[in-house]
Parts: C-alpha cells; structure tokens; sequence
C-alpha cells in the first residue's frame, strides 16, 4: 500500500508537487522554504516532471507568474516565507479576486523586524485577509496531505480560490520525520487534471481577467469571493472524505484530541499541537479533563464547528504564534472568542502569543497552561485576558518552566 | 449561463455576473458609447483631406474608421471630443467647435 | 515529561563538523530498523565554527513532541573545545551519558562537566577518521560510538544500514566507502568508557 519513507517537510512538499507534476512553478527562493524549489529544481533536471520553472527575481514575480500562467489555463504552484509572502501581498489579492486556483507552499517564518529567521504564523496571519483558503499542518505528514488536497479543494468550480498549503518553518520543514507516501499514481487519479471552464488560451472564447472594477461592480465581485470562502468548507470536507479513501488519513476543519468530556482546553495551530498533545497525554494520566482543538483550516475560519466543540468546556485557552498589536489579543483570539458569543454558559477564554521568532514551548508551558486554566475553571475569575508566555520577565524567567 | 459583458449592467445582482469579472468576449470597449461625453466636436472637410492618415493612430478611442486606404466621417459613437486630431492635421481638414453635433 | 518508550539526543559541535548530518544520518539508521525518528537541527544564521545544536527522538511508537530537547538520555559532543563554553551536560540524565571526541581519559574531562554524575565515555574521532579516511571528519566515528554506547540500534544492523547509505550517498566517489565503513568500527571498537 502507501510507502513508508522518512522525508522533512519541505522534502515532502517538494514530493508532492513532484507527484501532481503542475504545469507551472514560479521560483524564488527564500529561508526556509528555499529548499522545495530546490529539490523540485533538481524534479526538472532529470525530467522526471515536465513543469515549465521560472526563476524570477522576486516572490512578487514568483506571484505574477503563477497568475498569468493560472489564468492561461496551467496549473501552477509556488513556494515562499515570511517576507517572501509580504513582498508578494498585491498579488496575493489578485490571485484570490482573479478566482485563479493556485496553490503555495507556505512555510511560516516570523516577519520583520527585527529580521528573525525561525518560525511563527505573522506572514501568514498578515495575509489572513487577502482571500485565500489556509491550511496548516502539526506534522510532515500533514502537510504532505494537505498538499495533495489544495487543488482539488481550490479548483472545484464552487470555489475557484487560491489555497495557502502552510507548516511550520525549521520545526517541520527541516525536520527529519518518519511519513507514509502515496503512489504516484494514486496521487495523480486524486488530484486530477485542471480543466477550468475558461482561460486565456482557449481559442474559441477570447477572455479578459483581472479588470478594472468600477464601485457598481467591485462589492458584487467581493460578495461572490466571499460566498466562495463560504462553499470551501463544505469542499474541504469532501476533499477530506476522498482523501480518506485513498490514504487511510482523516482530516476534518481541526482536529479534536480528547474533547468528549474536556473541561479545560487549548486551541492552537501547527506544530507546537503535538507538544500540547503530550501535555494532554500527561494531564489525562492525572484524570485531569484536558482536551485540545487544533485548527487545521483557518480560512474559512470553521466558526460554528468551533463553538459546537467547545460549548461544554469551562476555561479555554486560544495560542497564537503571531502578535496582531490590537492590544487586546492575537488572530486566532479573536475568532475562537467571536465564535463562542452565541453559546449558552460559554466558557471563559484566555489568549496566549507564544513562539514567536522561533521561541520554544515545551510540554511544561503547556502543563503550566492547563493549571492556569484551572484555577479560572474554579474561582470563575478571568484575570488578566491578553497574555503572553515564554518570554524573560523581570520577576522571574518563564522559560525555567 | 455565462453573461456576455453586453449582458452586465449597474443592475446586475452578484449571482448574476461572471466570476471574478472575467469578460468572455474581445473588444467590449466598442459596447460603450462614450460619444455622449463629447462636449466639443471635430468637423472633417472632405475637401481639404489628403487621408495622409496622420490623424487616425492620433486618436485615443479609434474613432477614425478608415476603408480602402480612405479616412471616413468620424464615429461619434466613441469620439470624445479631444480635438488631438485637428491638432495634428498638417490640412487643416478638420475643424473643431464647442458642441456635441 | 519523559516518556520511557522515546529516547532523546543532544548534538553539540561546531558550524562546519558535521554534527547535522550526523544527526541525521542517526535518524536515517533508526527508521531503517523500524524506529519512528525525528531529526532536527536548531537553526539560525550558519557560520563556521559557531557552536551548533541538533536533535533526536527515536522511539516506537510516533512522537507528537515538537519542542527541543533539555532533557536527553544522551548527549554527543563533536568538538571537545565546546565544554569549556557550552554546558552541554545541561539537563542530561544521570543514568544517562555524554560522549565526546577527545583523545583524554573519561575521567580528566568530569571538572569540566559542571558537577555531572552520570557516564563519560569518550572517542579519539580526529585520530580514527585521520587514519581511515586522511582528513578530519568526526562525524561518523562519533555516529558510531553513540550508537555503540546507546544500543538504540544493533550494531551489526547499524553497520550493514550505513553501507547502503554510504553507497546511496557517495555513489559518484565509491572510492570514500571503505574508508567510511573502517571509521565506523574503529570508532565502536576504541570508544572509551573510562
């Protein structure tokens, strides 16, 4: 059946787009995604896929050409981080209201300043907005399969949005893991052929994308883009069902560990949910009732499904590994805590920025955490919302957890 | 299903246009009569014309038709009344007046 | 927040060694005997001679664990000048222990561990890899002596995995292979446990 291999994240990546063999890569490169153009540099070489590689000069061009090449009727893919993303913001926006299906490799580093060049979602985050379906993923496997997902999810006809394929940068990228491949052939029947109903080079329907839009037509193009959003859920879902079939593997919008009967919970996103997993594991030997969420797909955000899976909690805890300097909390926050407004007895929510710039968490912040939660779940008594961990203090190192 | 730009107007619900704001279909510029913006208007003097052709890539709205190496009479469907091309004239085959004709 | 079932290693060397391949190399030899690895570096700007750390985790079951590790049950240390400046022995466990590329007895190098207890062993990894392969390459031989020391691996498997690695990885110089394959047992045979 599947392959057994040990392969990093990008390395998987890399053997992802390598199995769909897209027609288009826009490449530049930059730490630490650098190495999937790399590899797939090396796919091209030896022939072993027929993609069209352009080397450009800068992620916005890496950008423009997966537009231009998407809108002429090729399936086209791209790898990036941090400021690569921010460079190619503009056509991040075009790409989504163009409707033009492509699919990037996101590997998430922190975003200037100071330059740093370890992990955290602020790149990603920063492009929250721009309209393109997110998913990340805990593990090299995970992203290796959400890979595989993004074009039939971004391509159905319903939904006709770019999609972000994004994971950790250094913590999974550059990590060696064990991972269970699919056969080519498997994965090429999964992910099919990009058959858009028009693109430019379709001689007999001459077609203009990406027009000027006077205000009488922008906000009905805006309302079509986010009804597009809307349906993506259901298509994730089903994307999700198929991919079942073929790999074994399920995936829902997140991942739920030990919610049944979880009075205190974290929800989080990326790699560090396998640390807190072990927190979990840890907690639940005690008979503490602990549980996790992870958000798998972040936009669409999953707003109801959220609230369904933490309505009978009692304290939650919302991580987010990117500052949003509202004062008042990070993205992820804002959401998870919008989302519960409408649950009866809804739980208290706390938010924690940790991991930023590549600052470790380990299980013990996580144990710490959930005693936290705790002691709010007991005296009913929030105390301070807005928090941040794993940062030097004055008054004591919570790094020494 | 698919609209054609002829099709699409200020009216159009959402659901109704094309995704994205794809136009399905070349030239849709000539669909728009932008002749009614026209505040000032060029007159051609058969007369005095040479049809040196001068005038015709000179206009911003191809609102010079031209047919058998010959100039016609404007299209005042698109002519917004620049005055660039009895400007350029080296004739003076074209007059320009205030007025919409 | 141990847990028994996963083994954890610390790599100290320097930008430059090898102490990642090395690293990953352990992660290579583990998954072909069936283990679920992880192998990880702890980035940052690359220069040579800084100080550089590296992760394993070889367990039997899949780790969720993405942090680093402060607590390993074994420590490597591919550059004996780091003790002076790294505390490399930092968290490391008691029953565990720390080998590293040294000519010197175990013993003469405790004062340097900063009041660690536990197992010293060390290996002449310059020399072996001098004499086997011509030029300084400590990487293998100390890959060798950790999984001597460790017994994560079969020693025996752990050769004939690394011979096929060797041939995978040097195939356009076969020449490099012999020599690799002798620092490797040298290094088993002469690791030093003081």
């Amino acid at each position: 059946m599947s392959i057994r291999e040990r392969l990093s994240g990008n390395e998987a990546v890399a053997f992802a787009m390598k199995q769909i063999n897209p027609d288009v890569m826009g490449a530049f490169p930059i730490t630490p995604s650098t190495e999937i153009p790399q590899y797939f540099a090396s796919y091209v070489a030896n022939g072993e896929v027929d993609t069209e590689y352009v080397p450009v000069e800068s992620e916005h061009s890496s950008m423009s050409v997966c537009i231009g090449a998407q809108a002429a009727g090729a399936r086209s893919v791209t790898a990036t981080s941090s400021c690569g993303l921010a460079l190619m913001f503009e056509m991040l926006y075009v790409a989504a209201s163009s409707r033009l299906p492509i699919t990037l490799a996101l590997v998430n580093r922190a975003l200037s300043g100071p330059i740093n060049i370890n992990n955290d979602h602020s790149d990603s985050m920063g492009a929250r907005d721009s309209g393109w379906i997110q998913i990340y993923a805990e593990t090299n496997q995970e992203v290796y399969d959400n890979f595989i997902q993004a074009m039939p999810i971004g391509e159905n006809p319903e939904v006709r949005l770019p999609v972000m394929v994004c994971q950790d940068g250094f913590i999974t990228s550059h990590a060696v893991e064990n991972i269970e491949l699919l056969e080519d052939e498997k994965v090429k029947k999964f992910v099919g052929e990009y058959n858009p109903e028009n693109y430019l080079l379709k001689k007999e329907n001459p077609l203009a994308v990406g027009p000027y839009d006077i205000s009488p037509y922008y906000m009905e193009h805006k309302k079509q883009q986010a009804e597009a959003m809307k349906k993506a859920k259901k298509v994730i879902l089903k994307v999700s069902d198929e991919f079942e079939k073929i790999s074994g593997r399920k995936y829902g919008l997140f991942e739920e560990y030990y919610m049944e009967d979880a009075d205190l919970a974290l929800v989080i996103i990326g790699s560090s949910a396998g640390t807190a997993k072990a927190a979990v594991d840890n907690l639940r030997k005690q008979g503490k009732k602990v549980g996790l969420v992870k958000i798998r797909v972040f936009r669409p955000f999953p707003m109801e499904e959220l609230a369904q899976a933490l309505k009978n909690t009692k304290a939650v805890a919302v991580m987010d590994k990117a500052e949003s300097f509202s004062s008042c909390g990070g993205p992820l926050f804002a959401e998870t805590r919008s989302s519960l407004y409408d649950v009866e007895n809804r739980p208290k929510v706390i938010n924690y920025v940790y991991g930023l710039g590549g600052r470790d968490i380990t299980v013990s912040h996580f144990e710490f955490i959930y005693d936290q939660l705790n002691e709010i779940a007991f005296t009913g008594n929030t105390g301070q919302i807005y928090r941040h961990i794993g940062q030097r203090e004055k008054d004591g190192d919570t790094n020494e957890l | 299903m698919i609209k054609k730009a002829s099709e699409i107007n200020e009216l159009t619900p959402w659901q109704e246009m094309t995704i994205g704001g794809e136009i399905y279909e070349g030239g849709t510029a000539s669909l728009v009569n932008t002749g009614d913006w026209r505040t000032a208007t060029p007159i051609f003097i058969n007369d005095k014309c040479k049809h040196c052709m001068l005038c015709v890539p000179f206009c911003p709205d191809s609102a010079i038709p031209v047919k058998n190496d010959k100039r016609l009479d404007f299209d005042f469907m698109h002519c917004k009344g620049c005055g660039i091309c009895a400007e350029v004239c080296p004739f003076e085959a074209i007059s320009f007046g205030k007025g919409k004709k | 927040m141990r847990k028994n079932n996963i083994v954890e290693i610390r790599w100290h060397g320097r930008g430059g060694q090898g102490a990642k391949t090395a690293c990953l190399l352990l992660a290579d030899v583990a998954f072909q005997s069936g283990k679920y690895v992880q192998g990880f570096p702890e980035y940052g700007p690359e220069r040579m001679g800084a100080p550089i750390t590296a992760y394993n985790r070889i367990s039997e079951e899949r780790c969720n664990i993405h942090s680093n590790i402060y607590g390993p049950d074994y420590v490597v240390v591919v550059d004996e000048t780091l003790l002076s400046s790294v505390d490399v022995t930092s968290g490391l466990k008691e029953d565990g222990a720390v080998i590293i590329n040294s000519e010197k007895e175990p013993g003469e190098l405790r004062h340097l561990l900063g009041g660690y207890n536990g197992k010293i062993y060390t290996v002449d990894a310059r020399k072996i890899s001098e004499e086997t392969l011509g030029r300084n390459f400590p990487n293998t031989p100390m890959l060798a002596a950790m999984v001597r020391v460790s017994n994560i691996i079969e020693s025996e498997k752990f050769l004939e995995d690394m011979e096929k690695s060797f041939h995978h990885k040097f195939a356009g110089k076969p020449q490099v292979i012999e020599g690799n394959m002798k620092a490797l047992r040298k290094s088993m045979e002469e690791v030093n446990a003081g």
